[in-house]
């Protein structure tokens, strides 16, 4: 077969293929009524963070712990498995604090079990497993994955799935999507800090292979009324950023163009190291930050070259179109 | 379009890993080759290939020159070719201190191969890619040395754009791929495999035709491309890079050099692999912070970095940077710190002597500050803290954790962003 016929063949497998699993982005804007389990329940950081998670009001309804079905922890069911915790309680969404070497079967048993939103919390899940992971969730369309390696989801005030400081946060205009978690912080406490507080916050994690992009992200926040102005916080490694300003290019010109502002960490990295996350390494000439600064803007996004300058920007972005 | 943008992508990723022909089609004699970063000698990963039945010269290790000199009788070629073990490339135009010129011989003499040996095991080889003083030859390889009559390019890594596995190659081999993806593009060839299928009898076969191998060799090709496949998967590799993926005149497909790296998420069912990593030629801040879980990558300013995140701690090197400092650091503490892990990532921040400057950046949200301020103080008071320090705190107990600093009497700066934090911490190396 020719070069051109195959790559054509497998352009059309590709885009079937994702089309079946893009169709449930608006998984991942968590609300008031969510109802939460939590794989990895008993163990130390399962333990410490649902208790925030409740502290913080979220409806955690249960959690699972294989062996422990029919116990009791913090006053909430455990479960043997993610079908009985689902069954048990209605649940519609999974956070999962389970370590690297059990993840990803534990993100395959909740896949299985049909659960419409599954948080990954886990660092250092080996990439084979993911690619395996990722294979399964592409091809089914129920279950929207977000991480791993990841500080998780929150709209503030209604719900908090994830490791992030609560009280940093507040309800408001702004879409905050991430590769850093810590970073994220930052930008929440700032919009937090001029006033413009945040209407969803996804952080997306560190990891090559992972279950959410930025695209999948700026799709519910270009969608969202509520969502007035997208933060973008990304590192080198991959082209997940020029992917953005792609799709940014085609779904945010114009006069009715949201605000997007951006910070990529990394200009100062050296090629070929890993910082610190598995999926920030500039291998090969790719995946650097300038070239994914360059993207950004040349797709209308408003890149900030230092990180505590996101909110500023972004209220400076909000005076100029008389959005305050 | 997203294929051949996947494609381009592929082949990019491969450059860290490619090397340069330099003479004819002895490729074995010159070779620029960048660092491997898990740490493997040339003979290990000959070693991992052949344990998967991919097929490499033959070759033995020697500690001693007396032992080299068995091996090569042992070994019964026709020529031998002799290899100082050092990670570092550039080992054909080196020098060793006993003033032998060359890391890499072609002889036919055992005698020959004993003798050299000699003047290599124990002296410290000199290449472009050594520190000045060079590395210390602890071992070599006595191998079979083969004639290449064709070369190609091979490669397997995780592609993030396909999702999965790719196997990318050219029967331009041997020499830089870059520039046979710029100039030649039509001359790379990839397949995108299907992680639960493996790598089908069909894109093996026409990968190997595409590499140039006819006949017979097309076979042996395709065989060898499906262990090559089997290896990667099997000690966790992120990419496996052949190039020559060589003919011998005799008809033998050949690897004769395979870059691995490898998936340090994996370590925890890979210990035999990681067993192997040698440190000798690494960092030693860098061998000594892995000790402790710490993610620590040395680069060369004076500021040194204390910072929870991967993302904020790469922002704070920019950022230092952006303010007409110089990082000396990156450093993930990561979300789960221990008190003791900040007192040892304390003190390898100060025992590094290029510092002048120590900046803390830390945004808790699973950290608790109040861990790390006690971790910092404990630090200080016992290291004799001799260098301006620059804290920056937010976030879970940040209220206990300045409290902690400022009762602590120790001679520490307040900073209250990033942007502000930045700016003491290089004002203070000019103080100095």
């Amino acid at each position: 077969m020719s070069h051109s016929r195959l790559f054509a063949r497998l352009l059309l497998q590709q885009a079937g293929v994702r089309h079946c699993y893009t169709g449930n982005r608006k998984n991942l804007y968590i609300d008031k009524n969510t109802k939460v389990i939590c794989q990895g329940f008993t163990g130390k950081q399962g333990t410490f963070h649902s208790q925030q998670s409740l502290d913080y009001g979220s409806q955690l309804v249960g959690g699972v712990s294989p062996g422990k079905g029919g116990k009791t922890h913090l006053g909430l069911p455990v479960f043997n498995s993610v079908k009985e915790a689902k069954d048990g309680t209605g649940a519609n969404a999974t956070v999962i604090y389970v370590p690297p070497p059990f993840a990803a079967a534990a993100i395959i048993e909740a896949i299985d079990a049909e659960i419409s939103l599954a948080v990954c919390i886990t660092e250092g899940i080996p990439q084979q497993d993911m690619v395996r992971v990722k294979h399964k969730l592409l091809r089914q369309s129920k279950t929207r994955l977000v991480g791993p390696n990841c500080p998780g989801v929150i709209n503030p005030g209604e719900c908090k799935i994830g490791i992030m400081p609560g009280h940093i946060h507040k309800k408001g205009r702004i879409g905050i999507v991430s590769r850093s978690g810590t970073l994220t912080y930052e930008a929440v406490h700032q919009t937090t800090q001029v006033g413009l507080g945040q209407s969803l916050c996804v952080g997306i994690g560190g990891d090559p292979f992972n279950g959410t992009n930025f695209i999948d992200c700026l799709e519910v926040f270009l969608q969202d009324p509520k969502t007035e102005g997208i933060i973008l916080i990304g590192e080198i490694g991959g082209d997940a950023e020029e992917n953005a300003a792609e799709y940014l290019k085609q779904h945010n010109s114009g006069a009715n163009a949201k605000p997007v502002v951006s910070f990529i960490a990394g200009l100062t990295a050296p090629p070929g190291r890993r910082m610190g996350h598995a999926g920030a390494i500039i291998a090969g000439g790719k995946g650097g930050a300038k070239e994914k600064i360059a993207a950004l803007q040349s797709a209308g996004v408003v890149v900030s070259m230092s990180p505590a300058q996101l909110g500023s920007t972004m209220h400076k972005e909000f005076e100029k179109r008389k959005m305050l | 379009m997203a294929a051949s943008m996947a494609c381009q992508a592929a082949l990019r990723g491969l450059r860290a890993a490619s090397s340069k022909q330099l003479l004819g089609s002895r490729n074995q004699l010159a070779r620029v080759s960048p660092r491997r970063w898990l740490n493997l000698q040339e003979y290990q990963s000959k070693k991992l290939m052949q344990d998967s039945g991919v097929t490499v010269q033959r070759f033995f290790v020697a500690d001693t020159a007396s032992e080299a000199l068995e091996a090569a009788k042992r070994l019964k070629a026709k020529e031998i070719v002799l290899k100082a073990q050092i990670l570092a490339g550039g080992r054909g135009k080196g020098v060793f201190d006993s003033g032998l010129k060359g890391g890499v011989h072609l002889t036919k003499d055992p005698a020959v191969v004993g003798e050299l040996a000699g003047k290599m095991l124990g002296f410290s080889l000199t290449t472009k890619q050594t520190p000045k003083e060079g590395v210390k030859v602890k071992t070599v390889m006595v191998a079979e040395a083969l004639d290449i009559s064709r070369e190609t390019y091979f490669a397997i890594l995780m592609d993030r754009s396909c999702n999965g596995p790719v196997i990318v190659g050219s029967p331009q081999g041997g020499v830089d791929i870059e520039e046979v993806a710029a100039t030649t593009p039509e001359l790379i060839f990839k397949e995108v495999i299907d992680i639960c299928e493996g790598v089908r009898d069909d894109q093996a076969l026409r990968m190997a035709a595409n590499l140039g191998f006819k006949g017979p060799l097309e076979r042996q090709a395709a065989d060898q491309i499906k262990r090559l496949y089997d290896l990667f998967l099997k000690v966790d590799a992120t990419q496996v890079e052949v190039n020559p993926l060589g003919e011998t005149p005799e008809g033998q497909v050949v690897c004769f050099d395979a870059k691995i790296n490898f998936d340090d998420n994996a370590e925890f069912r890979q210990k035999a692999v990681f067993a192997m990593d040698d440190t000798a030629e690494s960092d030693p801040l860098e061998t000594e912070a892995a000790r402790y879980d710490l993610k620590y990558i040395g680069l060369d300013g004076n500021i040194a970095c204390f910072v929870n995140g991967a993302g904020l701690a790469m922002a704070t090197c920019d950022i230092i940077d952006l303010h007409g400092g110089k990082p000396a650091n990156f450093l993930d503490l990561g979300g789960g710190v221990k008190e003791n892990q900040v007192y040892a990532a304390f003190k390898l921040l100060t025992a590094d002597p290029k510092v002048e400057a120590i900046l803390v950046n830390i945004f808790g949200g699973i950290v608790n500050c109040a861990i790390i301020a006690n971790g910092i103080t404990k630090a200080c008071r016992e290291l004799e803290l001799k260098v301006p320090l620059v804290v920056r705190l937010e976030g879970t107990n940040v209220q206990e954790a300045k409290r902690i600093l400022s009762e602590s009497g120790l001679p520490i700066t307040s900073a209250t962003d990033l942007d502000d934090a930045a700016k003491k911490a290089v004002a203070a190396i000019g103080k100095n």
